[in-house]
């Protein structure tokens, strides 16, 4: 077996310090790591356990500050969250399942590898991910789940997360704590896409840890949902989602947040579609064109084409729905 | 199932358990050459017991504790755990295997390659002719030489002192390879050419009229090619053994669809007397066809022998993909003409789907349009096609799962374009003989079981245009198939009872648990046979020196047992009577004079002469009466047509955003003769329906076609359906007994998983307009 040594954190300075020496690797609830452990995609040689640190949720002036330690679970059921912030919620209750959702932190959510099949198949197959400039065996295969945004020769891997699409919708900011000190990044800035170094997934320096999720207050009178579009009814990776916050008046649109899941290597906030719906028309035809603005970037692949689409008609769905809520 | 009709059985099974239950009047035995004669059998004549009631399953309370134990749970001191290493390209030869990181790794006690294994005899496969009791699919050698045959093929075993130190081991074993051109999708085993499927030697082909000709003729047809995946089982349980030798003695636990067809076959592998080879199975966590032996059987009882120990072998959930296959890709052509007025008057069905040029093994697509629409012409043939895949294997209705998908949406499409309900087009199609060959049903009652269903499922609510009802985003629709499965008794089924001085009987057969109940449904028929209270009585099954041979294969294995304990329980009453001493109320009587009854014997013409067994036994001086007894050759087959028929009814919502679907609730109406337990019944009804749920919206194989790997080797990227893709499940039965069939029963378990996947596809075309003719349907073929 490949051995690696574990230790608890007490707190974050702690942490931070078992994690200095190279090939460390924080852990959290493990419902990813520890599935990667044994397929010896990821191989540490130290695991630090950081489910001991802060996992509070708390007011923080009007928005809410999340420990990185607090579970999927508790997130979603909690009430500020739910007030204040329904599509994390929404989007948390979404994903893997009861059971994963009790084990897994939001520090671990945000750092969860993609599903890509060609990832885990260390025998069978090529990915850049695991051996940086071998070649991906995902491009030329069944590529039906893969990305169709951001993504390039290198790479077709999607970010697999829920929560981190409503994260980026409800522009969150991620606390970290390194060697160096503290610094903040918004939840849009923490994935990097692949280029020609999908290995390289975050903006994270080695050893950093993240300590906590900020979300500012709610902008009033905007409305939110949550969908995601799936093989099947739950504990599936979403095909598409999108996750949107919108705010109209007198038929106008006065803000609009939305976020894309499924389409991309990263929580994809979908800015080109948000400038296109800011102070437009708030009916179906511009949600479309807003939608279509977005998708024009795609590069679909053999076997996902039908995402572009998909996401088209979901994002009009969405904002067409929280019209309707609006006016009924 | 309604919770109301859960509660109903509930209530029932209470009830049950509260009053004896037990026969009231004497049984008699079942005559000799019952087979063939119509209600021979007492129990298929409205008589009322234990049979028929909804029994809880006995075994519930040992699993729902956890102390079940299953194949992966046998603990031996000295066990050494194995692991597997597999092929990563189609087809070539090994140029080299290196195994010495693995050989040096931490408790590594052997690392088996073809290089120091020992010689082996080929697997023999599955004998079609019946003679020997094969039970593989693959009829390679097992790791005997340096070739590789398919993406996923066993290359090392390494056995470790646990688990975790194999499994890395194995994953340090590091091959180079050969490559040799590979046919690695169906698409070029399709080009490359295709043969006729045989089946016992003989081509499956079956050609009645001009089918081609009445096609052209009618005044309405549908001709359309509907194209099915690769799907693979998913048991719960994935495969194990356990294996020990003592000796020459070799004792397997496994989970496995045949005791001593597994212990004859590996017999043969070893080379060593089968009769030597013990395989117990009294769980098995989900079979489908996919517990048999598989080449982790071999492996596992080879590497125990090397190493001097008792072996583990529990494959991985990627394991049973690699190396253990499903149902096959396939593609075919439905063509049905009909009149005017609906009468079909040609039915084309052909197809191919792919198997392996080693062992090909049959997938029997068109034998689904074989026996049911009374049409003058048929054309029915499946061809196959060579790839260099994991080898397919028998799935839940071998031929039909998908074939049905195929007959019954192009019955539907032809309702349509008839402009008439489809379930009227059905009925007006029902025929009394099997329209193949001309032999009457033994007992057909579909024509009221689509009526049932119908009335019961609120089909009249239907709109007969379709994308016409709409909640919102969604598009609602009914759609409803056919389902099928012949009756089928296997040659070779015997049981043994014994009968104890305490008045107790314990029944032995060499038969499989899987989950449908199989112990305690036949205890109650047992119970019923010899009159006794259902606690009086036990049924040991799973264990290769218990009689019969028997496979839980084919929805065959009730009517097999039930076959032989019918014997059974006739030799067992004639011996009683041979021990009857002068002064007992039975004395004088013969065999067909008596029945069983209240414990013991009775004159059928006057009960109040009865003795108990204890008091027969007991006079007699005997601590116990032991008999065997043979199931007669499966004559009843010979001269009337036995399927179980039914209909299945789905609503389903698809969201015009979306193209998602979501089934909102679906209804099997069955007839399949007597239903021996409603619960043990419904569940095996709900599991298939479940399982064609699957194969309409979710499960497919996917295959890389450029080396022929398996993409998605994982229950997370294999998709069954999930609690929340499950609605509720409403079950009817007509519940008439077959007057052909043992107790009536003509076998349940393949029938419901074949209609539910054109009940789904017609139902998207009544909610969307849209007919989708390729499985599974996804949201992106709804767009």
């Amino acid at each position: 077996m490949i051995p690696f040594t574990y230790a608890r954190a007490g707190d974050e300075e702690d942490a931070v310090r078992l994690a200095g020496t190279a090939g460390s690797t924080y852990l959290g609830g493990g419902t990813n790591l520890v599935d990667l452990l044994r397929r010896t995609v990821e191989r540490p040689s130290a695991l630090v356990d950081v489910t001991g640190l802060s996992s509070s949720i708390e007011d923080s002036g009007g928005g809410l500050m999340i420990g990185a330690a607090a579970r999927n679970t508790a997130v979603a059921e909690h009430r500020l969250v739910r007030t204040r912030y329904p599509v994390l919620s929404r989007a948390i209750l979404a994903g893997a399942s009861g059971q994963i959702r009790n084990m897994a932190t939001v520090g671990g959510n945000l750092l969860q590898r993609t599903r890509c099949p060609y990832f885990y198949d260390v025998a069978g197959y090529r990915c850049n991910k695991r051996n940086p400039g071998e070649g991906c065996d995902a491009v030329g295969g069944p590529h039906r789940g893969h990305a169709i945004l951001g993504a390039s020769p290198a790479c077709i891997a999607v970010h697999p997360s829920d929560m981190c699409v409503a994260l980026a919708a409800l522009d969150a900011d991620v606390h970290l704590r390194g060697a160096g000190g503290s610094r903040l990044v918004p939840l849009t800035g923490l994935h990097r896409l692949p280029g020609t170094h999908p290995e390289i997934e975050t903006v994270l320096a080695p050893g950093e840890l993240i300590t906590g999720v900020q979300l500012p207050a709610p902008v009033t009178g905007e409305r939110s949902a949550y969908r995601k579009v799936r093989d099947r009814a739950s504990y599936a990776f979403a095909l598409v989602s999108v996750a949107a916050l919108l705010g109209v008046q007198d038929g106008v649109v006065t803000s609009a947040r939305l976020a894309l899941g499924g389409v991309a290597p990263k929580p994809w906030r979908a800015y080109t579609a948000e400038r296109s719906l800011i102070g437009g028309p708030a009916t179906a035809t511009a949600f479309r064109a807003a939608a279509e603005a977005e998708l024009a970037a795609a590069t679909p692949l053999r076997d996902n084409g039908f995402k572009v689409e998909l996401a088209v008609r979901t994002i009009t769905a969405v904002l067409d729905g929280l019209v309707r809520e609006e006016r009924a | 199932m309604s919770d109301a009709h859960d509660a109903k059985l509930v209530e029932e099974g209470a009830a049950l358990a509260r009053r004896p239950g037990r026969t009231t009047t004497p049984v008699p035995a079942v005559p000799e050459n019952w087979a063939g004669v119509a209600h021979a059998d007492p129990l298929s004549r409205g008589h009322r017991g234990y049979v028929g009631t909804p029994l809880a399953r006995l075994d519930g309370p040992v699993k729902v504790r956890g102390r079940a134990p299953f194949a992966a749970e046998y603990g031996y001191d000295d066990l050494a755990y194995a692991a597997l290493a597999y092929s990563t390209i189609p087809k070539g030869r090994m140029t080299g295997l290196d195994t010495a990181a693995a050989e040096a790794s931490p408790g590594v006690v052997l690392v088996l390659t073809h290089r120091n294994a020992p010689r082996l005899n080929p697997q023999p496969g599955y004998d079609m002719s019946l003679r020997d009791p094969g039970i593989g699919f693959e009829r390679l050698p097992v790791m005997q030489d340096d070739r590789v045959h398919w993406n996923g093929q066993p290359i090392a075993l390494v056995l470790a002192e646990t688990q975790e130190q194999a499994d890395h081991a194995a994953s340090l074993i590091h091959a180079t390879y050969a490559a040799e051109p590979a046919v690695t999708s169906f698409a070029a085993a399709l080009a490359a050419g295709t043969r006729p499927l045989e089946i016992f030697g003989r081509r499956i082909r079956v050609e009645l009229g001009d089918a081609e000709q009445a096609l052209a003729a009618s005044a309405v047809s549908v001709d359309e090619t509907y194209r099915t995946p690769p799907h693979h089982h998913n048991t719960i349980e994935p495969h194990a053994v356990t294996v020990a030798w003592h000796g020459d003695e070799l004792r397997v636990h496994d989970s496995t669809q045949g005791v001593l067809h597994t212990a004859w076959t590996l017999g043969q592998i070893l080379g060593i007397d089968p009769a030597r080879i013990r395989v117990t199975s009294p769980f098995v966590g989900g079979g489908f066809g996919v517990k048999v032996l598989w080449q982790h059987h071999v492996l596992a009882a080879v590497a125990s022998r090397t190493a001097g120990r008792p072996v583990r072998l529990a494959l991985s959930r990627e394991g049973v993909f690699r190396m253990t296959g499903g149902r096959p890709p396939a593609e075919q052509r439905v063509a049905v003409g009909a009149d005017e007025d609906g009468r079909i008057r040609a039915i084309v069905h052909t197809g191919a789907y792919a198997t392996t040029r080693h062992s090909p093994w049959p997938e029997p697509l068109s034998m689904a349009s074989q026996n049911h629409y009374a049409s003058d012409a048929f054309v029915l043939d499946t061809s196959m096609a060579y790839a260099d895949l994991v080898q397919n294997c028998s799935m839940r209705t071998p031929g039909s799962t998908i074939g049905f998908f195929a007959l019954e949406s192009a019955v539907d499409e032809l309702a349509g374009k008839l402009g008439m309900d489809p379930i009227e087009l059905r009925l007006r199609n029902e025929t009394a003989t099997n329209p193949i060959g001309g032999k009457p049903f033994s007992s057909r009652h579909a024509a009221e079981a689509w009526r049932a269903g119908a009335e019961r499922f609120g089909w009249s609510r239907r709109s007969p245009v379709p994308g016409s009802v709409r909640d919102g985003e969604w598009l609602a629709g009914m759609g409803c198939a056919m389902v099928s499965h012949h009756y089928q008794r296997r040659p070779g089924g015997a049981a043994r009872i014994r009968l104890t001085a305490d008045g107790r009987a314990r029944a032995e057969v060499a038969a499989h648990e899987m989950g449908m109940g199989t112990a305690t449904v036949q205890s109650q028929i047992l119970a019923d046979r010899l009159g006794l209270d259902i606690d009086r009585v036990s049924v040991g099954y799973g264990d290769s020196a218990m009689p019969g041979r028997f496979l839980a294969v084919g929805s065959s294995q009730s009517a097999g047992i039930g076959g032989a304990l019918l014997a059974a329980t006739r030799n067992l009453m004639d011996e009683l009577l041979k021990l009857v001493r002068d002064g007992s109320p039975l004395a004088g009587l013969t065999l067909a004079e008596v029945g069983a009854v209240n414990g013991g014997l009775a004159a059928l013409d006057d009960p109040s002469r009865h003795e108990s067994y204890e008091s027969v036994l007991a006079r007699a001086g005997r601590a116990e009466l032991v008999v065997e007894g043979s199931g007669e050759p499966p004559a009843e087959m010979a001269n009337v047509s036995m399927f179980s028929f039914g209909a299945i009814f789905c609503e389903v919502r698809v969201s015009s955003v979306t193209g998602e679907t979501r089934v909102s609730r679906i209804l099997g109406s069955i007839d399949c003769g007597r239903v021996l337990n409603p619960r043990t019944a419904a569940s095996q009804f709900r599991g298939g329906i479940v399982m064609g749920l699957g194969a309409a919206l979710t499960e497919e194989t996917v295959f890389d076609d450029r080396n022929g790997r398996i993409v998605n080797a994982s229950l997370g990227d294999y998709h069954v359906p999930a609690h929340l893709d499950v609605p509720p499940i409403d079950l009817i039965w007509t519940d008439i007994p077959d007057p052909y069939a043992p107790a009536g029963a003509r076998g349940i378990g393949e029938l419901s998983s074949t209609g539910v996947a054109p009940a789904v596809a017609n139902a998207i075309h009544n909610a969307t307009g849209r007919r989708i003719r390729d499985l599974p349907i996804t949201p992106e073929k709804l767009l």
